[in-house]
């Protein structure tokens, strides 16, 4: 029992990263009716600037908390200018290609960021500086350790604040309404470039966060991390209904919690034929699931295809 | 007209025919090797081109279909598991194998829009390949990461092509031996190609692609006919797997990465979505290109002192910017497809 509450708390955390990543991929969804295949990538930029700033500021002798902070803010700011130029480069000059063109453009430029990083970072891993305490709190036999304990909170106000500005701001009624219908939203004043770039801007924001939120959980970084953590975010969103902004954080929440549970029981599920090494392979079976028996997600309100 | 259009074909069958010999004797038995892969390339691209020009699906995992055919091959003509079918067997097995696979994987995927093809193709190129890496244990299927090794050459009927002949006087090596069978393959997927395209699948393919609620609403079956050119994509992949077991000799899940399938995407993007030649051209660039950025590794060496961006790094850059630049400046590629340059230049 104890090590199944161990993994729940273990799955939580997970899925609170997965929960902010399946966001960016949600709500681009939810306007543009795209996948933004480069959004893994982003947050891998995220990662790596974040751990970068950290391990120079702290080398030079700031107090924890500021260089964390600091790398936070570097990632974001960079992350969101990336999320601005994705959307110039990438998608807008292809807003009426056929749907082929901006999927080729995305998987373009994600080996484009993948390999610039490699550059800038080398194919090495980069651990993550010990600058947090490794503090943590015994509940009955399950630990849970301070930093499941911030990503968990921190990743819960996110997410609060985000559907507070969806649903209460001029801007997220903005976004609601290009998500609706652009060329009407355009109609009646809303500047939908503008929305959309800021949409995207936004989810590369959640990005960076949940970048940091990877290398401080896991101590690494690396150029490739962006790719499965970037596919397991959109299985999060299909999951919770594509462009369904509390179905993304259900998604990702029940996505962790299945992959840790998955990965804790497999060996004895499977009386040892398979082990852990598996357990990429849970969100992909979970993503093929959900196609096949539920194609619009737990959340997600009947998909209709614009004519 | 007519007659200059067969000359026009003698004397392409005329170089086909020489440029491994010529290449021989000019460069050396490695740049013989490179054409060879260049062929395997551009059969691949050519399946691919089944799938992504023909019908629009974007299949990102296409080297899963390759990596199946190249394990049927490996594990069933290897001492792995002290079996040694023959090729004649091996081929089609693998061909078949791979079009299963498609099928198992576009049946849930292909009734729904486009982009979830594109994403459960990435996620199951990756899982194939975790798979091939931990099938070792506790039951050795795989031999996981180390690979397969010692697979039998490629033979036909007595004709090993795994060793040097020599005919009326000439020595014929090992590479020109495999040259001539993948031209073959080559010859035989072009033939087909050509075929489907201008068949009534192919016709409907292109419907599809281009809108496919009319193409449903004309009475087109559009979930079976895109399951098809999956499945049939998918054979071509099948097929270049064992004919890539049997010439290395040697597979393991390292040859079968994402990368792969970007390179073999970026082909067909490259040459032109849908048109052979194009494919064709596309994939003999993007498969002699590498061995030129090899050469700018020891350029940057000698002229800068260090080489300061690695050539497997920017190859794979330079492979992510063309995707990106075709799209938006020239997405009917090099050699485009008469009706598609229609398409996107009213």
């Amino acid at each position: 029992m104890d090590i199944f509450l161990q993994q729940l708390v273990n799955g939580l955390t997970l899925g609170s990263i997965y929960a902010l990543v399946a966001l960016g991929y949600t709500m681009v969804y939810g306007i543009m009716e795209l996948i933004n295949f480069a959004h893994g990538e982003v947050v891998m930029v995220g990662a790596l600037v974040a751990l970068t700033v950290i391990q120079a500021l702290s080398g030079q002798g700031w107090p924890v908390p500021l260089a964390v902070l600091a790398g936070v803010l570097a990632a974001m700011v960079v992350c969101m200018v990336l999320g601005l130029v994705i959307e110039r480069v990438a998608y807008r000059p292809l807003r009426r290609a056929p749907k082929l063109a901006p999927l080729i453009t995305a998987i373009g430029l994600s080996i484009v960021l993948q390999q610039l990083a490699a550059l800038i970072w080398g194919r090495g891993y980069l651990s993550f500086p010990a600058v947090l305490p490794p503090v943590s709190v015994a509940w009955g036999g399950v630990i849970i350790t301070a930093i499941q304990g911030v990503i968990v909170a921190l990743a819960g106000l996110i997410m609060a604040g985000l559907l507070v500005l969806v649903q209460k701001t001029a801007l997220g009624r903005a976004m609601r309404a290009t998500a609706q219908n652009p060329a009407v939203a355009q109609l009646m004043g809303v500047n939908t470039d503008r929305v959309i770039a800021l949409t995207f801007v936004l989810g590369s924001a959640l990005a960076a966060v949940a970048g940091v939120m990877v290398v401080a959980y896991y101590n690494v970084g690396n150029y490739t991390m962006g790719f499965m953590l970037g596919l397991k975010a959109f299985t999060a969103a299909v999951l919770g209904g594509i462009g369904n902004l509390p179905g993304a954080m259900l998604g990702g929440l029940l996505l962790g919690v299945v992959e840790s549970l998955g990965a804790g029981y497999i060996g004895d599920l499977t009386g040892g034929f398979f082990g852990s090494n598996y357990k990429d392979v849970f969100a992909f079976m979970v993503l093929i699931g959900v196609l096949v028996f539920h194609p619009n997600g737990l959340l997600g309100s009947r998909a209709q295809e614009k004519v | 007209m007519n007659r200059l259009r067969m000359l026009g074909l003698a004397a392409a069958a005329a170089l086909l025919l020489a440029l491994p010999f010529i290449t021989d004797a000019t460069l050396g038995h490695g740049w013989v090797r490179i054409l060879d892969f260049a062929l395997l390339y551009v059969l691949l691209a050519l399946g691919l081109n089944i799938v992504v020009g023909y019908a629009g699906l974007l299949d990102l995992g296409y080297v899963a279909f390759f990596a199946v055919g190249a394990y049927c091959y490996g594990l069933l003509a290897s001492p792995h598991f002290d079996l040694h079918w023959p090729l004649w067997v091996l081929l089609p097995m693998g061909a078949m194998l791979a079009a299963s696979f498609g099928v198992l994987l576009g049946t849930p995927t292909l009734g729904l829009r486009g982009d979830y093809l594109a994403i459960v193709t990435l996620g199951f190129g990756e899982i194939i390949r975790i798979f091939l890496n931990n099938l070792n244990t506790p039951v050795n299927i795989t031999n996981g990461p180390q690979g397969v090794s010692l697979i039998d050459p490629l033979r036909i009927g007595p004709w090993s092509l795994g060793q040097v002949h020599h005919l009326a006087g000439f020595d014929i090596p090992i590479v020109v031996n495999i040259y001539f069978l993948f031209l073959l393959g080559v010859l035989f997927a072009i033939l087909l190609s050509r075929r489907l395209e201008h068949s009534r699948i192919g016709r409907a393919w292109a419907a599809i692609r281009e809108d496919e609620i009319a193409a449903a609403s004309m009475g087109l079956h559009t979930r079976n006919l895109k399951l098809l050119a999956f499945a049939m994509g998918a054979s071509f992949g099948g097929l270049s797997g064992g004919l890539f077991a049997g010439f290395q000799g040697f597979v393991s899940p390292e040859s079968f990465t994402l990368q792969e399938s970007v390179m073999i995407l970026c082909m067909v993007v490259l040459g032109g979505m849908g048109n052979i030649a194009g494919v064709v051209l596309g994939a003999v660039l993007l498969s002699v290109l590498p061995e030129a950025l090899r050469a700018a590794g020891s350029l940057q060496q000698d002229l800068l002192g260090h080489v300061w961006v690695d050539p497997s790094n920017l190859r794979m850059l330079l492979f992510g910017l063309a995707l990106v630049l075709m799209m938006l400046l020239r997405p009917e590629g090099l050699l485009p497809a008469r009706a598609r340059q229609r398409e996107l230049h009213g």
